[in-house]
């Protein structure tokens, strides 16, 4: 007992160290245009390669754009679109995973075995062959990742409408006369909502390490925009020179990853939830 | 025990189906005509005639279902079709670098297994030491860590700053620690957890309990019982992530300019050269059915309760 309520203070403590710091890039996020201290893509050749400075804060890339802005423009793109995946895959998995557990049957067969199939393959291989198709560009990864994340969230909402159906304290809450509505609040959000949340947040770490994984190999972001895993890709042929070029964006995927995963970990740990 | 070799081969047919149709769908998805695309790779001025033969000639003008069939009749005799940008066959392009990328995934799966099994091991049956502190910190950082970006640090410390291995490509035994390593640390990351929290929850089990009021000597119990055991769920997921190291393997080639088959597929993707695509896809599906397979089948082997049970393997 004691320990368990020593791992609660542990995890309760990291989840606000966590949320802390995402919300503190988000801001960053939203606010990118304003505190950037230069255009991020405004090429000035005269100044390539300058070390940091008061005007460039963490130096200038080849084409002497400023790096700080760069980065801070790439977290638009990384945790913007991750956040995009996150929705539209939830939503994509509310809408499969309640017809197939309110269905049953062979329709709730068909779809669960397609998600099946889904996870079956690794995330990557149904990106890169999604992207095969549709060609390379920033829209068709975002696509593709949606289409390949959904199946997680369906089989969470399904799991919830089945109990919806069928579990006794449900239906025992419906024969002491309580409102749809009071079940749906106290029964079901409370028991969709940790492994929603565990989900979610692994996911999201997931879908930045995707993109960035894309655009790094050319098949996601083009330039010039402005993205983390691009910004490694271009910095790769300055390593021996300027070797914070593929430094510092590399860093910030490794602390926004690291956080969602540090989240996802002690919202399981506090929650109770197993993860996959 | 036939029985269930049996059933697990027949699970393995819906599988491929589904393989098959879904890169058959990517063909026909795809704004790319084959024969255009072959009679432009080919420098051949195309005239509806000539078009009308070639597509004749790729049986395109056979309804849907026919196609499908031919297609994985053709499947099952490795014929994949010829590329639209080189116009020699698929099949031959991908045995050419078959062997740089093998080299690769088996020099990382050894150095992995090498790595993970002594530290999950040692890490679960001395809980809360310095070693399992280690092995979490590890396991936990390698699974956070980009491997692009890895790679480039692996570059700047050792070759660049240390000059100890070649920056890229291929040849001695040196070119290939860097990229191992890279394409390791994920996988040491999720096996020395997996061995831990394996090794952890066996720990807590009877038979341990009994051979240890047997007087059986703790080393004989931890080495041949425990460790016996626990590294069940170590090897499924060894054969699960077989898959995903073969993606890793085009992270890591495009990171080292390793002349592997990684490195074609994506050369493929950008040059919308369909059929090379499509001949990824399925043998990485392939790869993954199959190594599914092995993996169960020798679980079979160190665990006979599996078989007993009637295929219920996991």
């Amino acid at each position: 007992m004691i320990t368990s309520l020593r791992i609660m203070m542990r995890s309760q403590k990291v989840i606000v160290l966590c949320s802390i710091i995402l919300s503190f890039l988000f801001i960053i996020t939203i606010l990118a245009p304003w505190i950037a201290p230069n255009d991020p893509i405004a090429v000035n050749l005269a100044n390539k390669l300058q070390p940091s400075s008061f005007e460039y804060p963490l130096g200038t890339d080849h084409l002497g754009r400023c790096t700080l802005s760069r980065i801070l423009y790439g977290a638009r793109i990384s945790l913007g679109f991750a956040t995009l995946i996150f929705i539209s895959s939830l939503g994509i998995g509310l809408i499969v995973g309640t017809i197939a557990g309110y269905k049953g049957g062979w329709v709730d067969q068909v779809l669960m075995r397609l998600c099946d199939g889904v996870m079956a393959f690794p995330n990557l291989l149904l990106i890169l062959g999604l992207v095969g198709i549709l060609g390379p560009g920033l829209k068709q990864v975002i696509i593709a990742l949606m289409l390949v994340q959904w199946v997680y969230y369906a089989r969470i909402f399904r799991g919830m409408v089945l109990s919806l159906k069928e579990q006794n304290y449900i239906a025992a809450a419906k024969i002491s006369g309580s409102s749809q509505w009071k079940i749906i609040k106290k029964h079901i959000i409370p028991n969709v909502l940790p492994p929603l949340a565990v989900m979610g947040t692994l996911e999201m770490g997931w879908a930045i390490m995707d993109i960035s994984a894309m655009s790094f190999l050319g098949l996601g972001v083009q330039p010039p925009t402005p993205e983390w895993g691009a910004m490694i890709h271009e910095g790769k042929s300055y390593i021996r020179t300027n070797p914070e070029l593929m430094l510092y964006p590399g860093l910030m995927i490794m602390l926004v990853v690291v956080t969602f995963n540090l989240l996802g970990e002690a919202l399981s740990e506090r929650f109770g939830v197993k993860r996959r | 025990m036939g029985t269930y070799i049996l059933k697990r081969i027949m699970a393995i047919i819906p599988i491929f189906l589904l393989a098959t149709l879904l890169t058959f769908g990517m063909i026909h998805l795809s704004p790319v005509d084959p024969a255009e695309a072959y009679l432009s790779a080919a420098h051949i001025q195309s005239t509806d005639e000539i078009l009308a033969q070639k597509r004749h000639e790729f049986g395109l003008d056979q309804p849907l279902h026919v196609q499908y069939v031919n297609s994985i009749i053709k499947i099952c005799q490795f014929d994949f079709g010829i590329s639209y940008l080189s116009n020699k066959p698929v099949w031959e392009e991908v045995t050419y670098r078959m062997p740089a990328t093998i080299q690769l995934a088996l020099g990382s799966i050894i150095l992995a297994i090498l790595v993970s099994v002594p530290l999950g091991f040692l890490a679960g049956i001395k809980k809360n030491s310095g070693i399992d502190h280690f092995s979490r910190l590890l396991s936990f950082f390698g699974a956070s860590i980009p491997s692009f970006w890895l790679g480039y640090l692996l570059i700047f410390f050792f070759s660049v700053k240390l000059d100890l291995f070649p920056v890229e490509g291929i040849g001695t035994w040196q070119h290939l620690v860097l990229p191992s390593v890279t394409l390791a640390l994920p996988l040491i990351a999720l096996y020395t957890r997996l061995l831990r929290a394996s090794v952890l929850e066996n720990l807590q089990e009877p038979y341990v309990l009994f051979a240890r009021t047997r007087g059986i000597h703790e080393k004989v119990i931890m080495g041949k019982h425990v460790l016996r055991i626990a590294i069940s769920p170590m090897i499924t997921g060894l054969g699960m992530n077989l898959g995903k190291l073969l993606t890793g393997t085009i992270i890591v080639e495009a990171v080292f300019s390793w002349p592997g088959f990684g490195r074609y597929f994506i050369e493929a993707i950008f040059n919308r050269d369909v059929p090379v695509i499509q001949c990824y896809v399925l043998l990485a599906a392939g790869l993954f059915i199959f190594s599914n397979l092995i993996v169960d089948l020798i679980q079979m082997c160190i665990d006979p309760r599996i078989s007993r049970k009637g295929g219920q393997s996991q």
